[in-house]
């Protein structure tokens, strides 16, 4: 049995896949990975299933160490520099980690996710089918919150796959405007819609996985901001009573009780979700028979991950 | 026709892998029934492609995959199971929850008497008297939405919420009561506190309550709520099941 060691992380650490279905009628939001694309070109680079447990790290100074045989380890996501001592780390390509060996992740300088996936089965224990941490709900295996130093995650069989050598294209995000299908409560808004479409936004410092906060210019809703709850989904876009927005993220409420004016498309909820603090993006309006044909162009990109590796001489 | 059927509910796209069929926009009892009515519908259809549905006050939200069911063809099956969906009522099981009242496990208990002019007493015979019906569960894992307060006992939200409530809190806000399962904020009206996990992640059922379920409060004094606790920290169901 390897084992990773937690020896400095920031508070965004934690361990993913793609998140817990099932119990949102009981109010446990599913949690997952912010970016299932690169949290799977990860997993595909080390040949674990695209939505196995891997680590999620955010954008801050992170160290890990090996302890008791090699890691075959792959990063994929944040563009930021890896070393192990004076080596480069390149990333979307595998690489071992012998035991005793440091490997650091400086800051991430584009992005805000990376995803570090190692061979081998993670042990732990599912619930509800995933191993991923809903720190609120005290959730998530081995570790049910967010990774701090000193925690050791153990992988199965980690060695026998320590000969891969293996490395892909990254996989290319869409660039632009971020997609979003108007509503439910659309109808809310009045004039305040076209505003929200047609204006820049900032995301703010403080957001976290359970929602990205949005500054721009303050919308107004036609009749009260608190409506009756009902459910939410990952990227509802909810306008808060400050007229300002609030989109809904993988630790979310699974309700809600502010209106909804749009939701990001679910192809464009990682891109949406690695986009940092300050930066500015816009939202657009498509149709529902659209965002279901990018979620299915998403889909076979995800799948195509697997015949886009290359095996390295 | 029964009154389910006088206003069609409309479906809303929730973007490309969720939609809410909606009822009402307020908290009427018969769209609560309704919601909870087609809740059960479909999940007896067992339609492929749909992955679960969170029902609340007003609406469905059901979650699908639109790889294999699209948007419109999604909304014709729901559209024909509305039709036979039938609102029934006591479609769920029945719920004893021990509580303590006040003091330090029921801070606003005294204030909230006082509010309404009647005795810490009265409050609790009030509250404790009716037959709860669980509306919806949401925000966090095992958070239970009760409907049948007595409306001689609602009271306004505070107006600054506290930042942290303890596990177990029995409360009001408006003419809601609740149950609420893990520490967090709250601008309710803390009356008391139950030893009753509703959710528990090592415990086989991880939740116990289900939408559509019925809940009663009996009171008992902190010297039981301490043996139920420890109880309950091990895992056991402390909440009585009367059908």
């Amino acid at each position: 049995m390897s084992a990773l060691e937690i020896i400095t992380a920031g508070p965004l650490t934690s361990v993913q896949d793609f998140g817990r279905f099932g119990a949102q009628r009981y109010g446990l939001a599913p949690s997952g990975a912010m970016d299932r694309l690169s949290l799977a070109a990860a997993n595909a680079l080390v040949g674990n299933p695209l939505s196995a447990p891997a680590i999620e790290i955010g954008p801050i100074k992170t160290v890990l160490k090996a302890h008791g045989g090699s890691l075959c380890v792959a990063l994929a996501g944040a563009l930021r520099f890896a070393h192990r001592g004076d080596d480069l780390c390149p990333l979307y390509r595998t690489f071992l980690l012998r035991d005793g060996e440091v490997l650091t992740l400086d800051a991430a300088r584009k992005g805000v996710f990376s995803y570090l996936a190692i061979a081998g089965a993670l042990q732990g224990e599912a619930v509800f089918g995933s191993f991923s941490v809903n720190a609120r709900a005290g959730l998530g295996s081995p570790v049910p919150r967010s990774l701090q130093s000193g925690n050791r995650l153990e992988f199965e069989n980690a060695e026998a796959s320590r000969e891969l050598s293996r490395s892909m294209v990254p996989p290319v995000f869409g660039e632009g405007a971020i997609r979003t299908v108007a509503g439910p409560q659309f109808d809310e808004f009045g004039a305040s819609a076209k505003t929200f479409f047609d204006s820049p936004w900032q995301i703010s410092p403080a957001s976290d996985r359970m929602g990205y906060r949005l500054e721009g210019p303050r919308l107004t809703h036609a009749g009260n901001f608190n409506i009756v709850s009902d459910g939410t989904v990952d990227g509802s876009i909810q306008i808060v009573g400050n007229g300002q927005p609030i989109v809904l993220m993988k630790d979310r409420g699974t309700t809600g009780g502010y209106p909804k004016i749009a939701t990001i498309i679910s192809a464009d909820f990682g891109r949406f979700a690695q986009t940092r603090p300050r930066h500015t993006l816009r939202f657009e309006m498509i149709d529902v028979t659209t965002a279901q044909q990018e979620a299915r162009a998403f889909h076979a990109l995800l799948h195509s991950l697997l015949e886009s590796i290359r095996t390295d001489a | 026709m029964t009154a389910h059927a006088t206003r069609p509910p409309r479906i809303l796209p929730c973007g490309d892998s969720a939609l809410a069929v909606e009822f009402g926009t307020g908290m009427e009892v018969e769209s609560n029934r309704r919601v909870l009515a087609l809740d059960r519908a479909l999940k007896q259809a067992a339609i492929t492609g749909v992955s679960e549905a969170v029902p609340t006050y007003r609406s469905l939200l059901v979650h699908y995959d639109p790889l294999t069911l699209g948007f419109s063809e999604l909304s014709d099956r729901l559209s024909a199971l509305l039709d036979e969906a039938q609102p029934v009522e006591g479609i769920g099981r029945h719920w004893r929850i021990p509580v303590v009242y006040g003091g330090a496990f029921g801070l606003d208990l005294e204030t909230v008497a006082a509010a309404h002019g009647i005795t810490p007493d009265e409050l609790i015979r009030r509250h404790s008297a009716p037959r709860y019906e669980v509306a919806m569960l949401g925000f966090t894992p095992g958070f239970s939405y009760l409907r049948g307060l007595d409306p001689t006992i609602a009271t306004p939200r505070r107006s600054e919420p506290r930042l942290e409530t303890p596990a177990g809190t029995i409360s009001i806000g408006g003419a809601q009561a609740a149950l609420q399962c893990l520490a967090g904020p709250s601008g309710w009206h803390l009356l008391g506190r139950t030893p009753v996990r509703t959710f528990q992640p090592q415990r086989d059922p991880v939740f116990l309550i289900e939408p559509g379920d019925t809940v009663t409060f009996m009171q008992i004094d902190a010297a039981e709520f301490e043996r139920l606790e420890r109880m309950a920290e091990r895992g056991d169901i402390v909440a009585e099941k009367l059908a």
